[in-house]
């Protein structure tokens, strides 16, 4: 066990953890942030995308002794009242259908839109290509990501 | 409007006294998400009046609407409440959902399968929203000494002309709860329709958007433990001894112990489909913790005795074998083309198709292949149980809580009453959520703690114990005259374990002879109803052969399916076709007519398929483009019909998503297994369809016949596969009859 101190969407949180311990189940188990969701375990699926300082990064093999100082956002950080353009474009399209896989989409698409505010098809299909969505709303998530840009 | 008599859930709508303002709290309860949101607050109401079973309005008009079934992603928690709220007349904005708990007094059929939530709760639901308006527009009547003949509502409000009064349904709600409820009601004619035919979005968007705990896998209670399972790694193998002294000592771990899942000898029903049944299982603070210990548990293990057991099964018994032995791919395989070439049963028999394929001048031939699928929801599967010793508090993602609420009962000894399920919303389903052991598992694992557990499936047990989606053949045989006439047409289909076949579907009824034949290959790999079952592989099967069919008879695939439609309209050949041939070429004209078939587009190429199961039509062309000598899926148009479409953005968004599930899994995925063991465990073995591969466009139209609505959760995976088989051989010149076409075969063992 140690003690941790994380910087998560904008306040401090201290944990006392295994270190090896993914941030995935340090936010999930330890601070009762259950956005951020579990879907593989390696990597492979997206469900678990957070932001580590400003990239895209997957929670569920990030141990927690490897986040250090930098900034830690989830989807319940991504903004205040949930009105980030991503957020807000989603519910604009209606991407959901079950809803599981899109925090990690959204999570995804915000860090895209933050390194290039107006990417062409081949880019939002590149960057999103590693969230995986069971249900196939893909067509839509593509939609969802161009009005976003629109709206940054 | 329609005048209707009262008889459907009639015990839906017996009055309930008026609820204090406590009541509000108790669809509340289970997460902080279910809590209404700060703008929902400002307007929440002092008091609820409960009106029926179905709904409640507050003194101010606020209405809540219980969404009785399962949500899986199918929309039923926005669109079924669509269906009372136009009924009740209500504006839509002051509406609030809430999931209805399991309730069979109350709610009929709580179930996600078989796309049938819309199409049975179509009555229902209309019945509570009516009964309702009826109630507050007596309680008005009365209360302003007019006759309620005179009395209308519009957008939650009652109004009386002549005497210019009028109320808001919140003002009525208190004596509303008081009237007795009518024996007759009249319906809204759908020309008066507000609500049903308009794009609501997703009653749960914002809180999905924001994170907010909604799933299984989210839900916490006080003092909760983690509890996960060590399973045989093969089928055909199970627990011989464990050796947990490593595992047990490690940080926070609390115990570790085996269960029998099932007890030998209680009643079981369908949906107790089980894998293996002795089970080691982990029990600790945190699900890293239970993790790491699960890796620490050495486990010896021996192969399974044969055996046969009946199991119960909607009304009748199911003769269930699972031999022993560890299996392979390749053997499934042989077994399955050996059992195609051998006697089968004989399912449908028209005419004399065996004399018309003596005199055939060509026979077409042509075999076709699907292997084990894994449900793979995106949320692995897992339940919250706090069972005490007079009661079961059981909560999470589960297709089929009225029947597992029977199951529980029977395995933990305590009384139906006792077993409390609640529904959350499931992280996918596809049918793997009807089979719920895993809510048992959790159950006995509670009960054996004496502890509220959670059990939580890591993505490799999720994918290596089984519920597959059964791995398919189907050989099709049509007999043509010498100038090219169809004289019979023959399907011989099987599989591991089960069959596919749908005998009387088209093109059953369309052919003067005409035989289907069935078969199975016994298998101790686990199967289980997956999106569409059995339509999932044979649409695609059928759709391709009429494709080749209509080439080698030299017409064009969309005229040849309305040709043998119009027959099976004018002059069917027997009696139990299952579809009507109006409605099925009514798609494909609309199809024909939206896509502008036959024009020539410069570089692409199309495939078509029709294909009709879980009572609603498809019809779906597949555009592809090559590029470096790859498939590129340019757009796939969809006509459907699925009667009057209540929710057009959801439904939309079902149907796309139907699409790119069956060219994702036609394409991509497989279940392959060596000495019984599968050999793919995880998303980086077992391939999903990505963004990349997407269709680059999807258009979706609605065939627009105001007929009673039926659902769209399955019928738009099934001929997709089909479609696409089809462009591929335009695009390559080659035919493509195994699944996956895109994964080189050499890689699927």
């Amino acid at each position: 066990m140690a003690t941790f101190n994380l910087k998560i969407n904008g306040t401090t949180k201290t944990v006392d953890v295994d270190p090896t311990t993914p941030l995935l189940w340090v936010l999930r188990d330890h601070l009762d942030m259950v956005g951020t969701k579990f879907g593989c375990g390696i990597a492979s699926c997206g469900a678990c995308t957070i932001h580590l300082d400003n990239t895209a990064m997957r929670a569920c093999v990030l141990p927690i002794s490897a986040v250090g100082d930098q900034k830690i956002t989830t989807i319940e950080g991504l903004s205040e009242s949930g009105d980030h353009p991503v957020q807000k474009a989603w519910l604009e399209h209606d991407v959901p259908q079950c809803g599981y896989c899109q925090a990690g989409q959204i999570m995804t698409a915000a860090a895209l839109l933050k390194e290039n505010a107006n990417p062409s098809d081949e880019e939002i299909e590149s960057a999103m290509n590693g969230n995986l969505c069971r249900c196939g709303t893909y067509t839509r998530i593509k939609a969802a990501v161009k009005t976003a840009a629109k709206n940054m | 409007m329609t005048l209707v008599k009262i008889s459907h859930g009639r015990r839906s709508f017996i009055k309930s006294s008026a609820l204090a303002g406590g009541g509000m709290m108790i669809g509340f309860s289970w997460l902080a998400s279910c809590k209404p949101t700060p703008e929902q607050l400002l307007t929440m109401p002092k008091e609820w009046f409960k009106i029926n079973g179905f709904l409640k309005i507050g003194e101010n008009g606020v209405v809540t609407i219980m969404s009785p079934n399962p949500e899986i992603g199918q929309n039923v928690k926005t669109s079924m409440p669509m269906i009372v709220a136009e009924e009740l007349d209500v504006d839509w904005k002051y509406v609030i959902v809430e999931q209805a708990p399991l309730d069979t007094s109350i709610f009929n059929r709580q179930l996600a399968g078989g796309s049938q939530s819309i199409r049975h709760g179509w009555e229902g639901l209309r019945m509570a929203g009516v009964t309702a308006r009826q109630m507050l527009k007596e309680a008005a009547a009365k209360a302003w000494g007019v006759p309620v003949s005179e009395i209308t509502t519009e957008a939650s409000m009652i109004h009386h002309k002549n005497s210019g009064k009028s109320a808001g349904y919140g003002e009525m709600a208190s004596a509303a709860a008081n009237i007795e409820v009518p024996k007759e009601v009249k319906l809204k004619e759908i020309n008066e329709y507000k609500i049903i035919g308009t794009s609501r979005n997703n009653v749960d968007g914002q809180k999905i958007v924001t994170g907010k705990p909604l799933f299984g896998l989210d839900y916490k209670k006080e003092g909760m433990l983690v509890a996960m399972i060590v399973h045989p790694p093969a089928f055909g193998l199970k627990l011989k001894s464990f050796d947990d002294a490593t595992a047990k000592a490690m940080p926070g771990i609390k115990d570790v112990f085996k269960i029998d899942v099932y007890k030998e000898g209680d009643e079981t029903q369908w949906c107790d489909t089980i894998s293996f049944n002795e089970l080691v299982v982990v029990v600790g603070n945190t699900t890293w913790e239970v993790m790491n210990a699960k890796k620490a548990i050495t486990c010896e293990w021996e192969q399974i005795k044969s055996k046969e057991v009946e199991v119960p099964f909607f009304g009748s018994t199911m003769k269930v074998t699972t031999p022993a032995g560890l299996e392979n791919t390749e053997d499934h395989l042989a077994k399955m083309i050996a059992a195609s070439k051998s006697s089968a049963t004989v399912v449908r028999k028209d005419g004399e198709p065996e004399a018309a394929f003596k005199k055939a001048a060509t026979i077409l031939e042509r075999s076709y292949t699907a292997p084990f699928l894994a449900h793979s929801t995106l949320e692995p599967m897992n339940f919250f149980a706090h069972v005490t010793a007079d009661k079961a508090e059981l909560v999470g993602p589960i297709q089929t809580p009225e029947f597992m609420e029977k199951s529980a009962s029977t395995r933990l000894g305590l009384p139906l009453e006792k077993i409390d399920i609640q529904m959350t919303r499931m992280g996918g389903g596809f049918g793997r959520r009807l089979y719920g052991h895993f809510l048992i598992e959790a159950a006995v694992i509670s009960q054996k703690m004496n502890a509220p557990i959670k059990l939580i499936y890591t993505r490799e047990d999720d994918m290596t114990t089984g519920i597959y989606r059964p791995a398919y053949h189907a050989t099709y045989r049509a007999a043509l005259d010498e100038n090219k006439n169809l004289l019979a047409f023959h399907v011989k289909t099987g599989g591991v374990p089960e069959s596919s076949l749908s005998a009387n579907r088209f093109p059953a009824g369309a052919v003067d002879n005409y035989l289907a034949e069935e078969w199975t290959v016994v298998s101790n790999v686990s199967v289980g109803a997956f999106r569409a079952p059995g339509s999932n592989f044979i649409a695609g099967a059928e759709q391709s052969f009429l494709d080749e069919l209509a080439e080698t008879m030299g017409k064009d695939p969309i005229d040849l399916r309305l040709e043998l439609l119009e027959k099976a309209k004018t002059s069917p050949v027997g009696k139990d076709n299952d579809y009507e041939a109006e409605r099925y070429a009514g798609v494909l004209q609309l199809i024909k007519e939206k896509s502008g078939w036959g024009k020539d587009l410069a570089g692409l190429h199309r495939g078509v398929a029709a294909y009709f199961c879980h009572n609603t039509y498809v019809a779906q062309i597949v555009e592809i483009e090559m590029k470096d000598n790859a498939p590129i899926i340019k757009k796939v148009t969809a006509a459907v019909d699925c009667g009057l479409v209540i929710n057009p953005v959801a439904a939309t968004n079902l149907a796309e998503g139907g699409i790119i599930d069956g060219i994702g899994h036609g394409s991509y995925s497989a279940i392959t297994l060596k000495d019984g063991v599968p050999q793919q465990n995880n998303f980086n073995t077992y391939r999903l369809i990505r963004h990349r591969e997407a269709p680059k466009e999807i258009e979706v139209h609605f065939v627009d016949n105001k007929k009673d609505p039926t659902g769209l959760g399955e019928p738009l995976n099934p001929p997709v596969i089909g479609a696409l088989a089809n462009a591929l051989y335009k695009a390559t010149g080659k035919r493509y009859y195994d699944q996956p076409f895109l994964v080189d075969p050499k890689l699927m063992g």
